[in-house]
C-alpha cells in the first residue's frame, strides 16, 4: 500500500490466471472419476441450466424485440428493411446470443454456483467429503463445470430462437414487414456452420470459462460469509470480462 | 429417490428443448431450409461478372424462389462464369428464351438469379443454357460508364444493358 | 521437558504413531516436536486448553492438512508422504467427527448417513436402508431420518455426523468433540456407544474432549497437550493423582499455573489504556 506498483498488479493478474488454468487441469484430471456421479451432474444441469430458462427466454424475448426496433429503424434509412431478418438473425448468432446469455448465466447460475461451493468450504462439508474419501472435485467441482459446458450453448438457442421471435414479432406483425421476406432473405444469408454452429462453439466455450471461474471462486473462498460474498462478486466481475476478452479473440481469430 | 428422478426428467426436457431450438434455427432460418426437397433439374448460365453472388442464392421467377445457386465457375476458354441452376421439377414450363439476370435484394441485400420467363413454346430441358442473361450491375461499372460515357463495359448489349432492355423483342433461336 | 518414551512396542499394538511433529500456523507455533502414540483397539484422549491445537492434531493425522516437519504413522504408512489416491484408500478406514458436524446440506439425514456407503459400495437399497436405520437407532434418531439438517439441533446434529463416522465400521474412528450439545442421556448413550464399538468390533478411537468425567468414563489413555507439546499422558486415574502442575491446573480448573487462561497478548492495563492514568 506504500507505493503504486504497476507491476504487483500484473503479477497478481498472471498468477490468478495461471491457477485459474492449474485448477482447470484437476477438474479435467477429475473427469473420468466424475463419471460416477452422473446423477450429480444431471441434478446440475437441472440447477445451472433449466432454472436458467425463464431468465433467457425473457432476455431473449426482449433483446430480439429491441433488435428488430432498433435496426428496422436504421435499415429503413437504406431503404433495406427487407434485410431485417437477416441482419437480426446473424447479429444474434454471432454475437448477442451467446454473450448476453453468458452473461446472465454468469450472473444467474454463476453466483449460485460460487456461493453454494462457499458454503460448503466455509462449513467443513468439502473436508467431510475428502474425509469421506470422496473426491471433491469429483463430486463437486466436475459436475457444476460439466453442467454449464452443456447448458450454456442450449441455453443460448434457445436466447436465440426467442430472439428471431421477438424480431419477427416487432417487424412483422407490429411494423408490418413481409413475412415471406423476412425470411427467405434470412434464409438466402444465413448459414449454418458460418454462423449456427460457430456460435454454438463460441457458447461452449463461455460456458467453460463462466463455469470454472465460479466452481474456482467458490472453491478457494476464505471460509467466511465475507469471503463468500466477495467470492461471489468476483464470479461475475472476472466472467463478464474473461468472456468479452474471449468473445474478441475467437471472433478475430475464428470466424 | 422419488426427487432424483425428477431431476432427472427436468435435465432432459431441459436439453431436449435446447437441441430442439438448435434444430429450429439450424434448419428453419439458415440456408438448409433452402434446399429444395423435391426433385430438381439443372440449367446453365453465362454471366461475364456474377458480383456477389454465392453458392445456394435463390433463383426467383416473379419474386418467387423455384430453386437456388449449385455452382460457381470460370470457364477456362471463353474466361467467363459459368453458373449452375438447380431449379425444381414443379417448374419444368419455363420457355427456353427466358432471360437469367443477377439482381440485389433492397440495397444492400443478398444477389439472387431472377428470371425473366419469355415465350417459347418449347420448353427448358435438363442440362440447357441461357442464351439471354444479364450480368450483375456494378456500381463501379455504373459509376464509369458515367463519366466516360460508356467505352469500356459495353461489349455485347445482350449481356450487359440493364433489365428494360435485355427483355428480348425478337426471341433469337438458340444455338 | 522431553517427550514421553512410547507406551507400547510400535509395530503390533501402536496403530497411530507421531514423532517430532512441527507446525506453524500464521506466527504462532502451534505444535513444537510432538510425540504420541496410539494403541490399538483403545480408547485415546486428547485433552488441552481450548486453541491449543486438538483439531489440528486431528487434520494432521488424516492428512488433511500437512505439517512442518515430523513423522506421522498410520497402520505402517507414513501419511504425510502418501499419494491423494493412497490417502483415500486409508480414510476409507477410517471414521472421522467433525467439530462442527459438517453435515451435506443438500441431502436428508438418511442420505447423510448413506452417503459414504452409496459412494464406495454398490450395496442393494434394502441393506443400505438397514445399516443406516441400525447406526440412526444406536444415536437414537431413526425417527429424523427425512429430516434436513437446516432442521436439527446441535446436539442432533453430532449424532448425525457420529452415525455418518461409524457408519463402515472403520479400524479408526477420530471423534473431535463428541460430547458438545449433548444432554445427559445422550451424553450417556454415546459414551456407552463409543465404548461398544471398541470392545465389540475392536474398534481404535481418538477422542478430543473437555469434559473429564466423560472422558475418565471411557478413555484407556489420556494426552494433556498445553503450549505445543505433550505435557502429560496416562491412564485418567493416573493423570487425575498426577501432582504436575499442567494436570492440577487442567484438571483443577485453576486460571492460572502454567497453562495460561489468556491467549498470548499485551499488558491488559496498557490495553485499555489505563497505563497513563496510574502514572
Ligand atoms: N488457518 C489458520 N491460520 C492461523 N492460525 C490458525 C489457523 N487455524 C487455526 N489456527 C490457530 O491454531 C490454533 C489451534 O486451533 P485448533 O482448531 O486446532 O484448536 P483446538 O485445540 O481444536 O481448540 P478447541 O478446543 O477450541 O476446538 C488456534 O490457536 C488457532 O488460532
Ligand atoms: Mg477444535
Amino acid at each position: 500500500m506504500s507505493t503504486p506498483r504497476p507491476w504487483a498488479g500484473i503479477g497478481d493478474a498472471l498468477a490468478r490466471v495461471g491457477a485459474h488454468g492449474l485448477f482447470l487441469l484437476q477438474i479435467l484430471a477429475a473427469l473420468p472419476a466424475s463419471l460416477r456421479h452422473y446423477r450429480e451432474t444431471v441434478r446440475q444441469i437441472w440447477f445451472t441450466g433449466a432454472m436458467s430458462l425463464v431468465i433467457i427466454m425473457t432476455c431473449g424475448l426482449f433483446v430480439g424485440m429491441v433488435l428488430g426496433l432498433q435496426l428496422y429503424y436504421v435499415l429503413s434509412i437504406f431503404g433495406g428493411t427487407a434485410a431485417l431478418g437477416t441482419v437480426v438473425s446473424l447479429s444474434l448468432y454471432r454475437e448477442l446470443g451467446p454473450v448476453v446469455t453468458a452473461l446472465l448465466f454468469a450472473g444467474r447460475a454463476g453466483t449460485s454456483i460460487t456461493a453454494e461451493i462457499g458454503l460448503m468450504r466455509a462449513t467443513d462439508q468439502l473436508a467431510a467429503m475428502e474425509m469421506m474419501a470422496v473426491d471433491p472435485l469429483a463430486y463437486v467441482a466436475a459436475p457444476r463445470f460439466i453442467a454449464g459446458v452443456v447448458a450454456m450453448p442450449l441455453l443460448a438457442c434457445v436466447f436465440n430462437a426467442l430472439g428471431i421471435f421477438g424480431a419477427h414479432l416487432v417487424g412483422v406483425s407490429w411494423l408490418g414487414l413481409d413475412n415471406g421476406t423476412f425470411w427467405s432473405n434470412m434464409t438466402s444469408s444465413v448459414d449454418v456452420w458460418k454462423d449456427v454452429v460457430n456460435g454454438v462453439w463460441k457458447s461452449v466455450v463461455f460456458g467453460a470459462v463462466v463455469a470454472l471461474i465460479a466452481v474456482f471462486q467458490g472453491y478457494t473462498t476464505a471460509p467466511t460469509s465475507e469471503g463468500v460474498a466477495y467470492a461471489t462478486t468476483r464470479t461475475v466481475v472476472f466472467s463478464s470480462i474473461v468472456v468479452l476478452a474471449v468473445d474478441f479473440v475467437m471472433t478475430a481469430f475464428l470466424m | 429417490m422419488a426427487q432424483r428422478r425428477s431431476y432427472q426428467i427436468g435435465s432432459g426436457l431441459f436439453i431436449l428443448l435446447g437441441f430442439a431450438a438448435l434444430a429450429y434455427l439450424a434448419t428453419q432460418t439458415t440456408s438448409i431450409a433452402n434446399f429444395s426437397q423435391g426433385p430438381s433439374y439443372l440449367l446453365k448460365a453465362r454471366f461475364t461478372n456474377v458480383g456477389q453472388l454465392k453458392l445456394r442464392a435463390p433463383v426467383k421467377i416473379a419474386g418467387v424462389r423455384i430453386g437456388s445457386v449449385e455452382s460457381i465457375e470460370v470457364d477456362p476458354q471463353r474466361l467467363d462464369a459459368k453458373v449452375t441452376l438447380s431449379v425444381d421439377r414443379r417448374f419444368r414450363d419455363i420457355p427456353d428464351d427466358s432471360s437469367a439476370a443477377i439482381f440485389t435484394s433492397g440495397l444492400l441485400g443478398d444477389q439472387y438469379i431472377g428470371i425473366q420467363p419469355g415465350g417459347s413454346p418449347d420448353m427448358f430441358k435438363d442440362g440447357d443454357e441461357f442464351v439471354l442473361t444479364q450480368s450483375s450491375m456494378q456500381l463501379e461499372d455504373l459509376i464509369g460508364k458515367f463519366l466516360v460515357n460508356g467505352s469500356p463495359a459495353s461489349k455485347p448489349a445482350a449481356n450487359d444493358e440493364p433489365a428494360a432492355q435485355a427483355q428480348p423483342a425478337s426471341p433469337p433461336k438458340k444455338s | 521437558m522431553p517427550g514421553p518414551e512410547p507406551i507400547a512396542e510400535p509395530t503390533r499394538d501402536v496403530l497411530v504413531q507421531v514423532r517430532g511433529l512441527r507446525t506453524v500456523l500464521g506466527r504462532k507455533t502451534i505444535f513444537d516436536g510432538i510425540e504420541l502414540d496410539i494403541p490399538r483397539g483403545k480408547v485415546t484422549a486428547v485433552m488441552g486448553p481450548s486453541g491449543c491445537g486438538k483439531t489440528t492434531l486431528l487434520r494432521h493425522l488424516t492428512g488433511q492438512r500437512a505439517a512442518d516437519a515430523g513423522s506421522i504413522r498410520i497402520d505402517g504408512a507414513e501419511v504425510t508422504r502418501l499419494s491423494r489416491q493412497a490417502l483415500f484408500d486409508l480414510r476409507e478406514r477410517i471414521g472421522y467427527l467433525f467439530q462442527n458436524s459438517a453435515l451435506l446440506t443438500d441431502y436428508d439425514v438418511f442420505e447423510n448417513v448413506a452417503f459414504p456407503l452409496r459412494q464406495h459400495l454398490k450395496l442393494p437399497e434394502e441393506i443400505v436402508r438397514n445399516i443406516v436405520l441400525t447406526k440412526l437407532e444406536a444415536v437414537g434418531l431413526r425417527g429424523a431420518a427425512g429430516l434436513m439438517p437446516a432442521e436439527l439441533s446441535g446436539g442432533m446434529m453430532r449424532r448425525v455426523a457420529l452415525a455418518r463416522a461409524i457408519i463402515r465400521d472403520p479400524m479408526l474412528i477420530l471423534y473431535d468433540e463428541p460430547f458438545v450439545g449433548l444432554d445427559p442421556i445422550a451424553l450417556n448413550q454415546v459414551l456407552r456407544l463409543i465404548r461398544t464399538l471398541n470392545d465389540t468390533l475392536g474398534v481404535t478411537s481418538v477422542l478430543v474432549a473437555h469434559e473429564f468425567s466423560a472422558v475418565a468414563r471411557v478413555a484407556d489413555l489420556v494426552y494433556l497437550l498445553a503450549g505445543g507439546k505433550i505435557v502429560a499422558h496416562g491412564p485418567p486415574q493416573q493423570l487425575r493423582e498426577d501432582p504436575s502442575p499442567w494436570t492440577r491446573q487442567f484438571f483443577g480448573g485453576e486460571a492460572d499455573g502454567p497453562v495460561p487462561f489468556q491467549y498470548p497478548a499485551r499488558d491488559y492495563a496498557t490495553d485499555l489504556g489505563f497505563a497513563q492514568v496510574a502514572r
